[in-house]
């Protein structure tokens, strides 16, 4: 007989989301670059903005407030209406 | 009351009874009294032939008493037109007599006589007739195992366990677990992390099965669940971070000593049902529901063995402290848990110290070294003090504010002690911090527990992760039925 066995997940789906394409070149768009608030990560993140202003990217820095928790919801929201291009910086 | 599908009763009288009940038995001549004078129908649970000569019919599934709602043997029901009208349990003559409409019934037996437990009321049997009968109230979704699988090896293959075997969540086995607390399955105790999936007492309670929890233990873990799954504990972060932390929970009230908890010999070990099946069904929780898996959302670098599981008691019986939750704002003799994102614990040996004042400077050269000896502030510890250290400090008349006031004293830390490259390390504060002193921990980063084997002078220390606002707070949450 076959067991009957409840399914202790969440059962939910993964969904699939198609990658944004990408861009030919990045002058003329707006790069978000994110800090997620870890030592040194800004240390990084000043050398990339200044090696992508001059490939003439539009650069806009950001910071989640710990580098323990998600970005909150509103700071998300922001970097996708204003950016192009995001990148996420993770230092150790 | 009658449940849905209920098989229909003839119209007349009718009684369930069952052969090993003393009561039953007592009032067969009664039965065959009411016989003569109407139309009664004898079900029996046990014993087919019981009583002889009445033509009882065998409820051998149970499905009349479990449908009809039968608690006690005998039950005497009326029916009219295919619906009760009228029942009682036991055997009260007045009643009997009222309800039949028959007088003179039993004269030589007493007035009254307590009637006995209906099988399908066992506790053995109760949640397998649930199941069998389509009652059931749980909606997660079933899977089918085949026969020819290996119930064991399927729940590896599907991702459902943490390395170790899970006992298979049957529904059977769910209902039951579910009968551990008033809580209704389908309410929503948390939002899990990483997913932030909804997770309902049922989830929690699958979970539990696997994670091998009696019923008694679902409240633990409900509130072990609520604990970890906000804002404050930060799980999130506590599953993520590449340190080998998870979450420790500390258990407080006479509840853990209903339900057998450890907080004496071994109490981190192995052996103790309910210390290791409670935190590992937290853990489940998390992996399960949350999807937080290692390798995954889970980065840590080493890990440690007790992110499978790391739950004891506070030996307060022993104690001469405050407990850890009282302190924590829970009222004495609550149920309460404490959970602390924590690794490891590590030993601390003294076995010479015989004043409070040695000891404490032995604890808080131990705390100094935590993660690093030249980080300050960053991490809180638990310190679980045995009890033949205890007792030092009890001898002296030292209670839990005067032992911590002692040990934060001892754990203000010169900056040059602490500034990079000092003492040949490059780790440590920025160099402008050389004349300043700072503190090892701050103020609340030492949670001090007493528990442990009444042989040994040793403590233990829980190192911690990344406090406050900026990673995870102990989050201490009283227990509920």
């Amino acid at each position: 007989m076959n067991t009957k066995l409840l399914d202790p997940t969440n059962e939910s789906r993964v969904s699939t989301m198609e990658l944004v394409g990408r861009p030919e070149s990045l002058r003329g768009l707006t790069v978000g670059l994110l800090d997620i608030s870890k030592a040194r990560g800004d240390v990084f993140l000043d050398r990339l903005e200044e090696r992508l202003s001059e490939m003439g990217a539009d650069v806009r820095r950001y910071k989640k407030p710990t580098f323990t928790k998600p970005a909150p919801v509103d700071l998300r929201h922001e970097i996708t209406t204003q950016c192009q291009v995001v990148i996420e910086a993770l230092a150790d | 009351m009658t449940r849905v599908g209920a098989p229909r009763l003839p119209d007349g009288l009718v009684v369930v009874v069952k052969r090993e009940c003393e009561t039953c038995r007592m009032i067969v001549p009664v039965l065959e009294q009411l016989r003569e004078r109407c139309d009664l129908t004898v079900h029996v649970q046990d014993d087919p032939e019981f009583p002889s000569g009445l033509e009882p019919i065998h409820d051998s599934d149970l499905a009349v008493s479990w449908h009809h709602d039968i608690e006690t043997v005998p039950t005497l029901i009326r029916v009219v037109d295919g619906v009760e009208t009228a029942r009682t349990v036991g055997w009260v003559r007045d009643e009997w007599e009222s309800l039949s409409g028959v007088g003179a019934l039993g004269p030589d037996l007493p007035a009254f006589r307590p009637g006995c437990g209906s099988m399908s009321v066992d506790p053995d049997l109760e949640h397998q007739l649930a199941v069998r009968f389509g009652n059931s109230t749980l909606v997660a979704r079933r899977v089918d195992v085949a026969a020819s699988e290996d119930e064991f090896e399927a729940m590896f293959d599907r991702g459902w366990t943490d390395g170790l075997p899970v006992v298979p969540p049957t529904e059977k086995r769910v209902l039951r677990m579910l009968t551990g607390t008033t809580r209704r399955p389908d309410d929503v105790v948390a939002v899990v992390p990483p997913d932030l999936v909804d997770v309902t007492v049922e989830k929690i309670a699958i979970n539990a099965v696997m994670a091998g929890c009696k019923p008694e233990y679902l409240p633990w873990v409900i509130a072990a669940v609520e604990a970890v799954c906000n804002d404050v504990f930060n799980i999130h972060g506590v599953l993520a971070t590449t340190m080998p932390v998870g979450p420790v929970i500390v258990a407080n009230g006479p509840g853990t000593r209903a339900i057998g908890m450890n907080g004496g010999m071994n109490a981190f070990g192995q052996g103790n049902r309910a210390n290791l099946t409670i935190g590992r069904a937290v853990q489940l929780v998390v992996r399960n529901v949350g999807g937080g898996r290692p390798g995954e959302v889970d980065r840590a670098t080493h890990g440690n063995p007790g992110k499978i599981s790391f739950c004891f008691a506070e030996d307060e019986i022993g104690s001469p402290w405050t407990t850890l939750a009282t302190s924590r704002g829970i009222a004495p003799d609550t149920n309460a848990i404490t959970v602390f994102p924590g690794e490891g614990p590590r030993c601390v040996v003294d076995q010479l110290a015989r004043d409070p004042e040695s000891l404490c400077n032995t604890f808080a050269a131990c705390l100094r070294t935590l993660h690093n000896p030249k980080s300050v502030l960053a991490f809180d510890a638990i310190l679980v003090v045995g009890p033949e250290h205890a007792r030092v400090f009890a001898e002296a008349g030292w209670d839990r504010d005067r032992v911590l006031t002692e040990l934060h004293a001892r754990l203000q830390i010169h900056g040059s002690e602490l500034v990079r490259g000092a003492n040949g390390i490059a780790e440590g504060v920025p160099g402008h911090l050389k004349d300043t002193t700072l503190p090892k921990f701050r103020p609340n980063g030492i949670l001090l527990v007493h528990a442990g084997g009444g042989a040994g002078l040793f403590s233990a220390i829980i190192g911690g992760w990344a406090n406050g606002n900026m990673g995870s707070e102990p989050v201490t949450r009283e227990v509920r039925p």
